[in-house]
């Protein structure tokens, strides 16, 4: 008996699974860099939001012609792979379509057939989204930030599962026996005929091995990818965001801080207590990756750079550089960024002179929002560029005073007279009378 | 002339020993900027002629710090909110009404966790109240037949998830109510959210209130009804741009139910 090709899978499944896994490690670390945050609240609420949003795909639809692509691509995708299983059993033991020998040929043939039909669908689906992209050019697939790697990025998925869903329906219309079962073959009975007897064996065995070895690629091309989004949606959706889209954060560090000035038997100068003196005092605001809460960095991972968001945003929609999607992508590459300098010098991030503010994000897109939520709402995933937009702004005004000097008249204004405009609260029910 | 507005303070109250039910925010843009202000008397009025027994805090109120906190001063927003919710500690507040969606969303979402816990409320919902419980009877209206299209702020809509009550509220003037075609949950912002309003936008090709002024006029509006004090600003100046200030009014719904029942 000749064991190879059982070996020669047995290591390509393990090699496969083992630089996937490696990269999950990396990529969980990479997100734990974050600011913790309580999300143990309304769990009611999260699981309800993960079923709806994420599984049920609720937002998505909301854009009834790519929604409807989606939901066909993603359920193929997902119950196509019922049948790697099948491939993962035949290939480790030497076994021809184990189940079809396992469950009834009517059964078999039930199941096979419905992939069929759904791998033909992703083909169809998957090709409409390649034209929306590429020859329609749907304006938020070419924005600034979608130039190079974002596009390739974006084509390739589609070249993948076209290629996938390919190699599936030869590999079924090139087997022999499975095309004599006559159960199941919907589709790749009309491919059977363009094979010859000769050479239909020899083809299906390739099929088959690039079949399973391109899944194996595809999932390891995740980590890359904004596909990565078929995974982190999930998490990401149940810790998203579960009070009013209007509420932000109030920072607790600024609360003890305010208590004590307006505490009118504080004491200044009195010493600090035992243990305080190390505490390194709290950065306001964000300013590097780091300073973001691990949800927020959770979300750039997630992100499927649909533009979405940017397609509603006020300020992208009047010409101005902010563009949400934009500040997710740039939190991502400023945290792989991050990480390889972890990697490169053995687990200790080295600093390299660089911010996330500044060297990606740029003051004047931190300015041009107008808190509006419309990004917030328009997300599919549950992703909130806008909280990381107010950090940066935290960190602008509280640590470095730059905030543009209207901004600051206004501010002072609040401060002395509780009011943005330079009145007198003594004035504050001069309407009445007038 | 109109008949003087009764416009109780809360000290006032308390000094004749009087518990209003509710407490009226008239808020940093209601009571200094001209436009706003008329919207703060309209609503006034409404609540005059319901009989409702509030009062205002008058010279004890202060900016909520909402512009602040949006500006990134958690600072500000801060002592803001701290000296805010000590006066209305003081005066054992329980409700409060208010005509910026800025100040009902600070005060309702951000205000509790420093200790200021109210039962907040927009005055389109307020005045929803006041018609379903028969305080406020719309009879007549003048605003029958005319088309009026709502811009739903932002702080209302999405942020706080309020559609409904502002478009209940106009319904019961039998206008002929038109959708933009960003409305609701994918309303366009004006353009003032966020303190863009205290400064210059940022480079672009056009300002943001121009953009959705354009969505307004596409529904050929005789009026476009606002909620927001901001809101109005920046799409009575959008109308101003468009030269179409002739033709159509910008109107608060306060304004629109006070006139409709000549107050
Ligand atoms: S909140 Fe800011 S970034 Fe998001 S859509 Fe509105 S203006 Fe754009
Ligand atoms: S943040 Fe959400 S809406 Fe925006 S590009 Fe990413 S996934 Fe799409």
């Amino acid at each position: 008996m000749n064991y190879l090709p059982n070996i020669i899978f047995a290591i390509a499944l393990l090699l496969g699974l083992g630089y996937f896994a490696k990269n999950v490690k990396k990529l969980v670390r990479n997100i734990k860099l974050g600011q913790d945050v309580d999300v143990s609240d309304n769990t009611s609420q999260r699981w309800k939001n993960m079923i709806n949003i994420a599984l049920g795909q609720s937002k998505l639809v909301k854009r009834p012609v790519s929604g409807f692509l989606h939901v066909v691509v993603y359920v193929g995708f997902i119950i196509i792979n019922i049948e790697v299983l099948e491939i993962i059993i035949d290939g480790l033991f030497g076994t021809h379509r184990i189940f079809s020998s396992v469950l009834p040929t009517s059964v078999y043939g039930f199941l096979i057939g419905t992939f069929e039909v759904l791998a033909f669908l992703v083909l169809v689906a998957v090709t409409v989204f390649w034209v929306r992209r590429n020859l329609i050019k749907l304006a938020r697939f070419w924005k600034d930030e979608m130039k190079g790697w974002p596009k390739n990025d974006g084509n390739f998925i589609l070249y993948f599962e076209m290629v996938l869903m390919t190699l599936f329906l030869v590999m079924n219309a090139t087997d022999g026996t499975f095309q004599e079962m006559q159960s199941g073959n919907i589709i790749s009975q009309y491919l059977a005929p363009l094979f010859s007897d000769s050479i239909a064996p020899v083809i299906e065995r390739v099929a088959w091995w690039l079949h399973i070895v391109g899944i194996l690629i595809f999932l390891n091309y995740l980590y890359f990818s904004k596909h990565l989004h078929i995974l982190l949606a999930f998490p990401n959706v149940y810790y998203g965001r579960v009070n009013n889209k209007g509420q932000l954060n109030n920072l607790a560090s600024v609360t003890a801080e305010v208590k004590m000035m307006m505490d009118p038997n504080a004491d200044p100068f009195a010493a600090a207590p035992e243990g305080a003196e190390d505490e390194v005092p709290a950065k306001f605001g964000a300013s590097d990756v780091q300073d973001l809460s691990w949800v927020q960095l959770l979300n750039a991972y997630t992100c499927t750079e649909c533009g979405r968001c940017t397609s509603e945003c006020p300020a992208n929609l009047t010409g101005k550089k902010l563009s949400p999607r934009k500040i997710m992508m740039d939190t991502r590459d400023r945290l792989e960024e991050v990480g390889k300098n972890i990697d490169a010098n053995n687990g200790e991030f080295k600093d390299d002179g660089k911010q996330l503010l500044g060297d990606y994000i740029t003051n004047e897109e931190i300015w041009a929002c107008t808190s509006c939520n419309a990004c917030v709402e328009a997300c599919p995933v549950s992703i909130d560029p806008l909280s990381i937009i107010i950090e940066m702004r935290r960190y602008l005004v509280m640590e470095q005073s730059a905030a543009p000097s209207e901004l600051n008249n206004m501010m002072t204004n609040i401060e002395n007279n509780g009011a943005p405009w330079p009145y007198n609260q003594q004035d504050r029910l001069n309407w009445k009378n007038e | 002339m109109s008949k003087e507005l009764n416009v109780p303070t809360m000290a006032e109250c308390m000094a004749e020993g009087k518990t209003p039910d509710i407490l009226f925010w008239v808020g940093s843009a209601g009571s200094y900027d001209d436009r706003a202000k008329k919207i703060t008397k309209a609503f006034v009025k409404i609540l005059n002629k319901a009989n409702v027994n509030f009062a205002v805090l008058g010279t004890e109120e202060s900016a909520t710090g909402d512009l602040a906190k949006r500006a990134g001063n958690e600072f500000l927003f801060q002592m803001q909110a701290m000296m805010n919710i000590e006066v209305l500690n003081m005066y054992e507040v329980k409700r409060i009404v208010t005509c910026d969606p800025h100040s009902f969303n600070c005060l309702k979402n951000e205000y509790p966790g420093l200790g200021g816990v109210y039962d907040v409320m927009h005055h389109t919902q307020f005045i929803k109240e006041l018609i379903s419980s028969g305080k406020l009877d719309i009879k007549e209206s003048d605003y029958k037949g005319k088309q009026i299209t709502f811009h739903d702020p932002c702080y209302l809509g999405r942020a706080n998830s309020e559609y409904n009550a502002p478009r209940e509220v106009l319904s019961s003037l039998h206008a002929n109510l038109v959708e933009m075609k960003r409305s609701k949950a994918t309303a366009l912002c004006c353009g003032a959210g966020g303190a863009q309003m205290f400064k210059e936008p940022e480079k672009g090709n056009k300002d943001i209130n121009e953009l959705r002024t354009e969505d307004a006029l596409q529904t050929n509006p005789e009026i476009i009804a606002t909620a927001c004090p901001y809101c109005m600003t920046m799409m009575s100046d959008g109308v101003k741009v468009k030269e179409k200030e002739a033709q159509i009014k910008v109107l608060d719904i306060a304004e629109l139910i006070a006139s409709s029942q000549n107050l």
